[in-house]
């Protein structure tokens, strides 16, 4: 990859404090490079969103950010500390650089505003010497771009469908030309079909307008084709790092094999779905070793008492099993039939 | 429209089955206005007195009940109420007029600095919760707690009494005769800051701990950590968003208060002998003066009618989900 747009770099999050405290992220560096498309796939719980509401320090309280850097690098060269940014910067840099898709996008749009007021504000708010027209003719466009009839704009969001709201939150991301668009699990609420419309969109929007993507979802089979890279987390942290292609054809961790075996395969031959046995552990009393020792269909002795670290050049993978030892043979992927 | 139309339809229909109740209920009621009013001057009405009574409250003929009925509403919409006996013999429509602007402006006026006072703080509140401010709130619960005739007698034993800061009693020195003259508006307003004072202190409470309990609803919106998110000023997230959203319930809350404006006053009047409304009905009650209260009654329903309509119609303006169109 070129050089990154984003970088993530030791970030560690709290809920809670002191002895109560939920440690919900650990460790955990990523970093997005320009124009990339980042996966981030994991089960519910294990910190995806709160990586995303962390990076651009949107936390909720209790959460807390208790360690870590989260860098941004703009166009134009310049370096912003994101988690150090003095409250008005951090304000002038949100959306403009970084914009966010929420998970909840039926509830993302305020009810008692009409959609193209909530375009036009986050516009007027950022570049205040542009004339309000000029605003609403760009809200106009954004709603051409996702597919939405320019004379919505003055509807209300309960007038919408929820693909339209959705699409319109989509819209929004982009009203600045961000750089970085995180999309928190975009199209969970939504279906298959017009779940699948938006994904094509976005991609056709990325190709043209080339902004980086973080999407973060649980649903790795769409990942895996639209992702240029994917990281998994579990528990908190990132157990596997590497670009889509090989994490598909060649899982190396075996919480991945796991995800991937979890759902149907979009293309290629039918097989059995396996899932994963056994349920997340409890964030607050998590094993001393390897977090999906007790999950893991290949844990030895060392994985109870030693954490693997993250490593391996390119292709990361926080385990102890050999790369491409026997074990990978045996739990490939077997077609049915 | 159609919203609307059917609203007003509705308040219509609910109008008339109120002044309908209105004109029944007294009716039930064992006696009748002739007898209680031979009580009152126990037996010294002489049977000529007697009978031209009967003849003034129409109660000389064998008049049907539809009749009395229709009549009834005839003389609601040429403005006539009735005779007093509290105050016989003056028109119960002219005592009402009388003592009507005195509620409505002393209450009217408290209600509406304390719902927009304790929206504003409960807002506040809200947004920045966890702060050394929010020990506003026990402390306001603690004033809505006491019972208000209490909290009024205490208002008049130390700052009319034991410190004569302001007047006891009445709604002006007796020393003016009601006009508009700045005098006289001094002196009403001089009367009226004390019972003012002890409303706002004692209802204040109710509209901050909503609000703040809302706000503190809609803040864990996403729209509000969306808008966070957007890099929109924390004044336009705080006012735009959350608080446009948490004062909703507020808003219907002050129009039904606004009906009971006119009626829900009686204890402030009462204590503080002012010449309102409640006072009236307070009078009206104790020598059992049927025309009055029918006419009290009568109008407390219709203000609370008309504050529902209100409710509605600013429900409909603030929230456009609550407008059914089409």
């Amino acid at each position: 990859m070129n050089q990154p747009v984003l970088e993530i770099s030791g970030l560690s999050v709290d809920y809670g404090y002191h002895d109560d405290a939920v440690h919900a992220l650990r460790d955990v560096s990523l970093s997005l490079g320009r124009g990339e498309v980042l996966g981030l796939a994991g089960e519910s719980g294990c910190g995806k969103s709160t990586l995303a509401y962390a990076a651009t320090r949107l936390l909720p309280p209790p959460g807390l950010i208790t360690g870590g850097e989260v860098l941004f690098h703009s166009r134009t060269g310049e370096t912003l500390d994101l988690l150090r940014l003095p409250d008005d910067e951090l304000r002038a840099a949100r959306w403009d650089e970084i914009a966010i898709v929420f998970q909840g996008a039926m509830n993302s749009l305020n009810p008692v505003r009409r959609v193209g007021r909530q375009l036009t504000d986050v516009m007027a708010a950022h570049r205040p010497g542009v004339p309000m027209s000029v605003h609403k003719g760009r809200a106009r466009e954004l709603l051409g771009l996702v597919g939405i009839p320019a004379d919505r704009m003055p509807a209300y969001p309960h007038q919408l469908s929820g693909g339209q709201r959705q699409r319109v939150m989509i819209a929004m991301a982009l009203a600045l030309d961000p750089q970085v668009v995180i999309m928190d699990e975009p199209t969970t609420a939504l279906d298959v079909v017009t779940q699948r419309q938006i994904v094509e969109r976005l991609i056709a929007l990325r190709a043209e307008l080339g902004f980086s993507v973080v999407f973060i979802t649980h649903d790795v089979s769409l990942l895996i084709e639209m992702a240029d890279r994917i990281a998994v987390m579990y528990a908190g942290r990132i157990v596997e790092d590497a670009p889509a292609a090989e994490i598909y054809a060649e899982p190396r961790h075996p919480y991945t094999r796991g995800l991937l075996g979890s759902f149907p395969p979009l293309r290629g031959p039918r097989r059995a779905l396996s899932g994963i046995p056994g349920a997340p552990p409890d964030l607050a009393s998590l094993p001393p070793g390897c977090a999906f020792a007790p999950r893991c269909p290949h844990a030895f002795a060392r994985c109870e008492g030693e954490r693997p670290e993250l490593s391996g050049g390119r292709r990361l993978s926080a385990c102890f099993l050999p790369a491409d030892g026997p074990v990978a043979a045996v739990q490939g992927v077997a077609p049915v039939e | 429209m159609t919203f609307l139309l059917r609203r007003l339809a509705f308040y219509l229909v609910t109008a008339w089955a109120a002044i309908t109740l209105n004109f029944f209920i007294p009716r039930m009621l064992p006696g009748n206005p002739v007898q209680s009013l031979i009580t009152r001057y126990q037996g010294q009405l002489s049977t000529d007195a007697t009978k031209a009574l009967y003849a003034l409250f129409g109660l000389d003929e064998d008049t049907s009940l539809w009749q009395q009925y229709l009549d009834y509403w005839g003389r609601l919409f040429s403005g006539d109420l009735g005779l007093s006996f509290t105050y016989f013999p003056t028109p119960v429509a002219e005592v009402i007029e009388q003592s009507l602007p005195w509620t409505l402006i002393l209450v009217g006026l408290s209600t509406m600095v304390s719902f927009t006072l304790g929206t504003l703080a409960g807002a506040y509140l809200g947004w920045r919760r966890g702060r050394w401010t929010d020990a506003l709130l026990p402390i306001g619960s603690f004033f809505s707690a006491i019972p208000y005739f209490w909290l009024g007698l205490i208002a008049i034993a130390v700052l009319a009494v034991a410190w004569p800061l302001f007047p006891s009693s009445g709604g002006w020195d007796g020393a003016f005769v009601p006009s508009w003259d700045a005098d006289f508006i001094w002196s009403a307003v001089y009367h009226g800051a004390l019972p003012a004072i002890t409303i706002v202190i004692s209802s204040i409470a109710g509209w901050m701990l909503g609000m703040r309990n809302m706000t503190v609803t809609v803040a864990a919106e996403d729209y509000v950590t969306v808008a966070h998110a957007k890099g929109l000023k924390e004044r336009t997230v705080m006012f735009a968003y959350a608080a446009r959203n948490a004062v909703l319930p507020n808003v219907s809350g002050f129009a039904l208060s606004l009906g009971f404006i006119v009626g829900g006053t009686l204890v402030t009047e009462i204590v503080f002998s002012y010449p309102g409304i409640g006072y009236i009905l307070y009078q009206g009650v104790s020598a059992k003066d049927y025309p009055l209260m029918q006419g009290v009654f009568l109008i407390i329903t219709l203000s609370v009618l008309a504050a529902n309509m209100l409710a509605d119609l600013a429900y409909a303006l603030l929230d456009p989900r609550t407008r059914q169109e089409g």
